[in-house]
């Protein structure tokens, strides 16, 4: 593999990477606050179909990414409802958000637009654009630097550059504001925030609300950057492997960047299986690196390669008088 | 002392949570510009209306039996087991094996050891997330889930490379020899002389489904078994407490629900399709959910769930087939019914109850 092949494949990891690193930081929100969500892949999905309808039927994609956060939003305080106010099944409540995607989204679409469940092709101001970063012309020739720049780092969408930047944000929230310290306090316990004065449930709806803006930026990125349109169950899983990684990184945010960046270049291997046989010298099988990010999560739960630990109040609804 | 009368939490909160999810069903169907009682017309005409149409009903509801109960006795050792979609595929991997096997001299004994096959592949996949839980406390919800893509990639390793007969395009298997065939309920009750539609896919393993129903129900209310996977699911220190092993119960609840998830696959590989195909299970296994949650995890109530789904499974067929419906409706409903029954329920339950307790107040005073 020469260079400039590594540079394609780790370009289009990035590329791969933004979704689940959005989703990601998502779930890492709402799960620090005690409310485990599996419902990232509905809320991606709902925010993918409402972008793109609204792209295509205003012009502009920044219309369509509004469109999408308040339809990931409107789930988010579905879950919260759920979870936090009647004190249901937080992991049942993230299954029918799931199901309640997958089928208003085909559904809406259908109707909308009569395409069998998909939203016409965006062009123009309908997409998310790539952005060509300052010199990057003018650095190219340069050797090595030259190609990681304007290749690699240079030209994609403002999404991604929005993901990477919420990577430190994130960690700055968590751990160096007064409000990061209680979001992670009322995963850990309730009882105690509750003690002090703080609204748990404030709290709570706060990390979901965060939570759902996040996936509805991650939903938006597949349908207006990464493709030009809806299509049926595009998010292919995606709000798992999140989850997956969100579990590998050990819900800390840096952690999750370096996680999503291992399972999108495992989905960027994927798409170039020459490389793999050209490089190990036998065919590595497209299903086993589909299946790699479970297996390694489920290995990394296991707990052979370091403890992944919850936030210990995870799943559990915070009922005052006890 | 009781907040509210037995039956009002067996029937009266299910129904209710019921209606809401019909009724907003009903909203969404107008939403998209169509007549929801038409719709629901239309539904029972195709699923209830014809012989054709209740072989086609009994067929689903068959399925969501087997994935039905297996939630359900994962529900009751308080597992929730969301691997049923990965479970039934390992299932459908064990029945084609069986039947490929050999050439088979009749489908009973076809059936025993693809009995068998199915609930040992399904099992066996439920083993590993149970075990993790057990012994290494990883979360089943997690692993369960991942396993459910896990065993996506396999079969679909295993159809491409394995069992794709030489010179087939589509990854599918070979069609399984003459004597797996299993009858069909055409077939059984033309012995009895009563007509029923041939081309219907409904099988003898919709009688194995209601058997495996009865069979639970003995399992949970009336074995020592039972007893303890309940505990263990009301109370784990109780349970440890009163000498019962959460270690095996976990295992063993965890081994029978993916066994019954693996049994599905008589029914939709053995019986209707006679080969393994990619995503043979279509989502039956995350249905049963809904019809686990629905059933209130009792076997009747599954037995009554997955009919119900059945008959809407048809029904959204046919709809897609003669209005502007899509197939999706289905899935909206299933989400429904388990955002209402299941993550919901306290939102019906507690007016309920407050309903019921001024009640007894003024009876009292």
């Amino acid at each position: 593999m020469d260079f400039l092949t590594l540079i394609q494949v780790l370009d289009s990891t990035v590329r791969l990477a933004t979704p689940l690193l959005l989703a990601c930081l998502a779930g890492l929100f709402s799960e620090r606050a005690g409310i485990f969500d599996i419902g990232l892949e509905g809320k991606m999905l709902v925010a993918a179909m409402f972008s793109a309808a609204i792209a295509y039927t205003s012009g502009s994609v920044w219309l369509g990414l509004l469109a999408g956060i308040a339809s990931s939003m409107l789930l988010s305080g579905l879950h919260g409802l759920a979870s936090i106010t009647f004190r249901g099944n937080q992991l049942i409540s993230g299954v029918a958000i799931n199901f309640l995607a997958a089928g208003m989204t085909v559904l809406v679409a259908q109707s909308w637009f009569g395409q069998g469940g998909r939203t016409p092709s965006l062009f123009g101001g309908a997409r998310f654009e790539p952005i060509t970063l300052p010199f990057a012309d003018s650095i190219e020739p340069v050797p090595f630097i030259g190609p990681i720049y304007s290749e690699l780092l240079s030209g994609h969408s403002i999404l991604v550059y929005v993901a990477l930047f919420c990577v430190p944000a994130t960690w700055w929230i968590l751990y160096r504001t007064r409000f990061g310290l209680r979001l992670r306090a009322v995963g850990e316990n309730p009882a105690a925030v509750d003690t002090a004065g703080i609204s748990v449930i404030g709290l709570r709806y706060a990390a979901v609300c965060i939570c759902g803006v996040l996936c509805g930026i991650a939903g938006a990125y597949l349908s207006t950057a990464l493709q030009a349109g809806f299509v049926k169950d595009m998010t292919a899983g995606r709000g798992f492997i999140a989850l997956a990684a969100l579990i590998f990184a050990k819900w800390r945010p840096w952690y999750a960047l370096a996680a999503c960046m291992l399972f999108g270049f495992l989905q960027a291997l994927a798409l170039r299986p020459d490389l793999i046989e050209g490089l190990i010298g036998i065919p590595v099988q497209v299903q086993l690196l589909d299946a790699l990010p479970y297996v390694l999560t489920v290995v990394i739960l296991a707990g052979f390669v370091g403890k992944a630990i919850p936030p210990r109040a995870g799943g559990e609804p915070y009922v005052k008088e006890r | 002392m009781d907040k509210m009368p037995n039956w009002a939490d067996v029937v009266l909160v299910p129904l209710i949570s019921l209606f809401l999810a019909f009724a907003l069903s009903g909203l969404v169907i107008l939403a998209i510009g169509e007549n929801p009682l038409e719709a629901l017309q239309m539904m029972v005409t195709g699923a209830l209306g014809s012989t054709y149409g209740w072989g086609y009903t009994l067929y689903y509801a068959t399925n969501f039996m087997f994935t039905g109960l297996a939630v359900a006795v994962a529900f009751h050792a308080r597992l929730f087991n969301i691997g049923g979609e990965g479970q039934a595929t390992l299932g459908g991997l064990g029945v084609a094996l069986v039947c490929l096997s050999f050439e088979w001299p009749h489908w009973t004994l076809a059936l025993i050891a693809a009995m068998a096959g199915g609930a040992l592949f399904g099992a066996a996949w439920a083993a590993i997330p149970a075990w993790l839980q057990a012994k290494r406390g990883s979360h089943i919800v997690i692993t369960t889930i991942m396993f459910n893509f896990i065993a996506a990639a396999v079969l679909n390793y295993m159809l491409v490379n394995v069992l794709r007969p030489d010179g087939a395009m589509d990854p599918a298997t070979a069609r399984f020899p003459e004597g797996t065939n299993l009858p069909t309920l055409h077939d059984m009750l033309a012995v009895f002389g009563i007509p029923f539609s041939k081309a219907a896919p409904v099988n003898i393993s919709f009688l194995i489904a209601l058997l495996a129903c009865f069979l639970v129900w003995l399992l949970i209310w009336r074995t020592r078994l039972g007893y303890e996977i309940r505990a263990f699911g009301h109370s784990e220190s109780a349970a440890r407490y009163a000498g019962i092993s959460g270690v095996r119960i976990t295992m063993i609840a965890m081994l029978i629900s993916g066994g019954l998830a693996g049994l599905m696959a008589i029914n939709n590989v053995m019986g209707e399709a006679e080969r393994l195909v990619l995503n043979s299970v279509e989502g039956a296994g995350f249905i049963g959910i809904a019809v686990a949650l629905m059933g209130r995890s009792h076997p009747f109530g599954v037995a009554l769930a997955a009919i119900l789904f059945g008959f809407l499974y048809q029904g959204g067929a046919e709809l897609a087939l003669f209005t502007s419906i899509p197939r999706e409706l289905i899935v909206v409903i299933q989400a429904l019914v388990i955002l209402f029954t299941g993550a919901l329920d306290n939102m019906v339950r507690m007016p309920i109850e407050r309903i019921f307790l001024a009640l007894n107040r003024r009876k009292e005073g």
